[in-house]
């Protein structure tokens, strides 16, 4: 009890001491204890990667200075927002306070968004004018919907968002891609348009006709679901198809890459997709999942490389194009490694790891991580593809012999348990970021 | 006397800052290797819902169990194909690491 008492004091006396230090260039404060004292590490972005991030940081090494720049009072989830689409859950229930990432560790939420990095001068430049400085800086972005001069849609600007969600940033956008599906008459037709890899949450838009073919089969069961797809495979694709046949019958039509599946062109005026050899389907719903990249300010800062992504050394998710600045999430290169929510969060205590350890001049972990990634089919009835990979001194490769799917064979009660455990990660993983 | 008390905090910082001194690297890989498995059985892998806890376990309970999930011998739904990725030295200090969280 004594022993705790002293240690609080002299920590508190450090902090003072070193900020003192740092103030007055004759006690110019060392590397390693401005490492565990007085640095200052930003975090741009407050999904999976970049809220775990500065949650890790202080939970590692209190006395860090930690600041989330991020615009948001809340996180709506991108997992679980298919739910949402399913009428499963509301949009309150994937949405998570910043609160406790404020109060209990005491990370410094700056409510603006980055316009700005600059590597040289170490600083960060925020919408409202100020600028904050930097020894580490963490930037977890996410992404961007690609626009239609840039390798987008053509058709699919912004202004087309209303007539056709995209719903691949969670909240209004689910809101209101739900809504259309309510007030669509059975019978209807539903579309789904399915980007190139790479993108956000490979198994995402299988899980969502998922969700919407339940959603059809209770309320709509007259109408159909047409999955256009610019890819010729995707992630769990027998097993979704499977599940497919087996709840909802010839409901779900997929159209892959080789049989003209890539949507090319939109008109949002009357909801009609067009491929690249011309086909054209008019919607009653349509949901445009176009092509991405990394968010601007990723790109705009350099940390991005010609292919719109940013790329990164595996060992510690720093960016190989710019020095002293970390990247996490589905913004950076680190294929094999899905971009899932999971997967973020274990790249943003690596990059946490990483960044205290170079600043106090500590030998770097060799990292090694798992990613499991659920996906509901129907009720009651779960798949999962799951992974073992490592940093290694030619990137980051996937353990062999490691992970894989679901069994096809596996009986109803483990698709149950999946169901089950599903919910039990979302809970784990969002109170990891948020408690 | 400011330098003597500041060097008497950087010494209380840095013992706090390194939790496990005796091999930091790895000990910081297998923070981060069981750091991910924070993402299924919680914050402070107390478990939450129907996922089980890796707390309060013997260091050969857990070595046995991820042995059997890799060879196995017990069958679960991922944890078979996440214990075929572990070598036997990560399995080690994986059991050592979370035997310690009590």
């Amino acid at each position: 009890m004594k022993k705790k008492t002293q240690s609080a004091f002299t920590r508190r006396r450090f902090t003072q001491l070193a900020a003192a230090a740092a103030a007055t260039p004759l006690l110019a404060a060392p590397q390693i204890a401005k490492g565990q004292a007085a640095a200052h590490v930003v975090v741009i972005g407050g999904g999976f990667g970049g809220a775990t991030a500065a949650k890790y940081l202080k939970k590692a090494e209190p006395d860090l200075r930690v600041t989330l720049v991020e615009p948001n009072d809340s996180f709506i989830t991108c997992p679980y927002s298919n739910l949402v689409l399913g009428g499963w859950r509301d949009l309150a229930s994937i949405t998570h306070s910043y609160d406790h990432l404020r109060d209990r560790w005491s990370v410094a939420h700056a409510k603006d968004t980055a316009t700005g990095i600059d590597a040289d001068s170490r600083s960060v430049t925020l919408a409202g004018g100020e600028t904050l400085t930097y020894d580490r800086l963490i930037v977890s972005p996410g992404i961007d919907l690609r626009p239609p001069e840039d390798g987008g849609i053509a058709g699919y600007d912004e202004a087309a968002y209303e007539a056709m969600p995209h719903a691949w940033k969670p909240g209004a956008q689910t809101l209101l891609l739900r809504s259309q599906l309510e007030a669509m008459e059975d019978g209807g037709l539903f579309v789904l348009a399915s980007p190139p890899n790479p993108f956000r949450c490979p198994p995402g838009p299988y899980e969502r006709v998922s969700m919407i073919a339940d959603y059809f089969k209770k309320e709509k069961p007259s109408s159909k679901i047409l999955l256009l797809d610019a890819k010729e495979r995707f992630s769990k694709q027998g097993l979704f198809q499977q599940g497919w046949d087996r709840f909802y019958g010839d409901m779900i039509e997929w159209v892959n890459l080789p049989n003209d599946g890539q949507v090319v062109e939109v008109d949002p005026a009357t909801r009609t997709l067009i491929t690249e050899f011309g086909m054209e389907y008019q919607a009653d719903v349509a949901n445009v999942v176009p092509p991405q990249y990394a968010k601007a300010i990723a790109r705009n800062s350099g940390l991005a490389d010609a292919s719109g992504w940013c790329p990164v050394d595996g060992r510690t998710f720093e960016s190989t194009l710019v020095p002293g600045v970390h990247v996490v999430g589905d913004a950076s290169i680190a294929s094999p490694m899905p971009k899932s929510g999971f997967a973020a969060n274990s790249q943003g205590k690596t990059a946490a790891a990483a960044a205290i350890a170079l600043l106090a001049g500590r030998e770097l972990a060799n990292p090694a991580w798992v990613n499991t990634c659920y996906s509901h089919v129907a009720p009651d009835y779960a798949i999962s593809v799951a992974g073992v990979y490592k940093a290694t001194d030619d990137g980051i490769i996937s353990v062999e012999g490691s992970g894989g799917v679901s069994p096809m064979e596996a009986d109803e009660a483990s698709r149950k348990l999946e169901s089950v455990y599903a919910d039990g990660w979302y809970k784990s993983i969002t109170a990891d970021m948020f408690t | 006397m400011r330098r003597g008390l500041f060097a008497v905090a950087l010494a209380a910082a840095l013992t706090a800052g390194l939790s496990i001194p005796a091999n930091a690297d790895t000990a910081a890989d297998t923070a981060i290797l069981a750091g991910t498995c924070a993402g299924c059985h919680g914050a402070e892998l107390g478990g939450s819902g129907a996922i089980p806890t890796l707390r309060g376990h013997s260091a050969e309970y857990i070595r046995f169990t991820l042995k059997a999930f890799q060879n196995g011998e017990r069958q679960a739904t991922v944890m078979n194909r996440l214990a075929a990725g572990y070598s036997d030295a990560e399995i080690d200090a994986l059991a050592i690491y979370l035997s310690k969280l009590q």
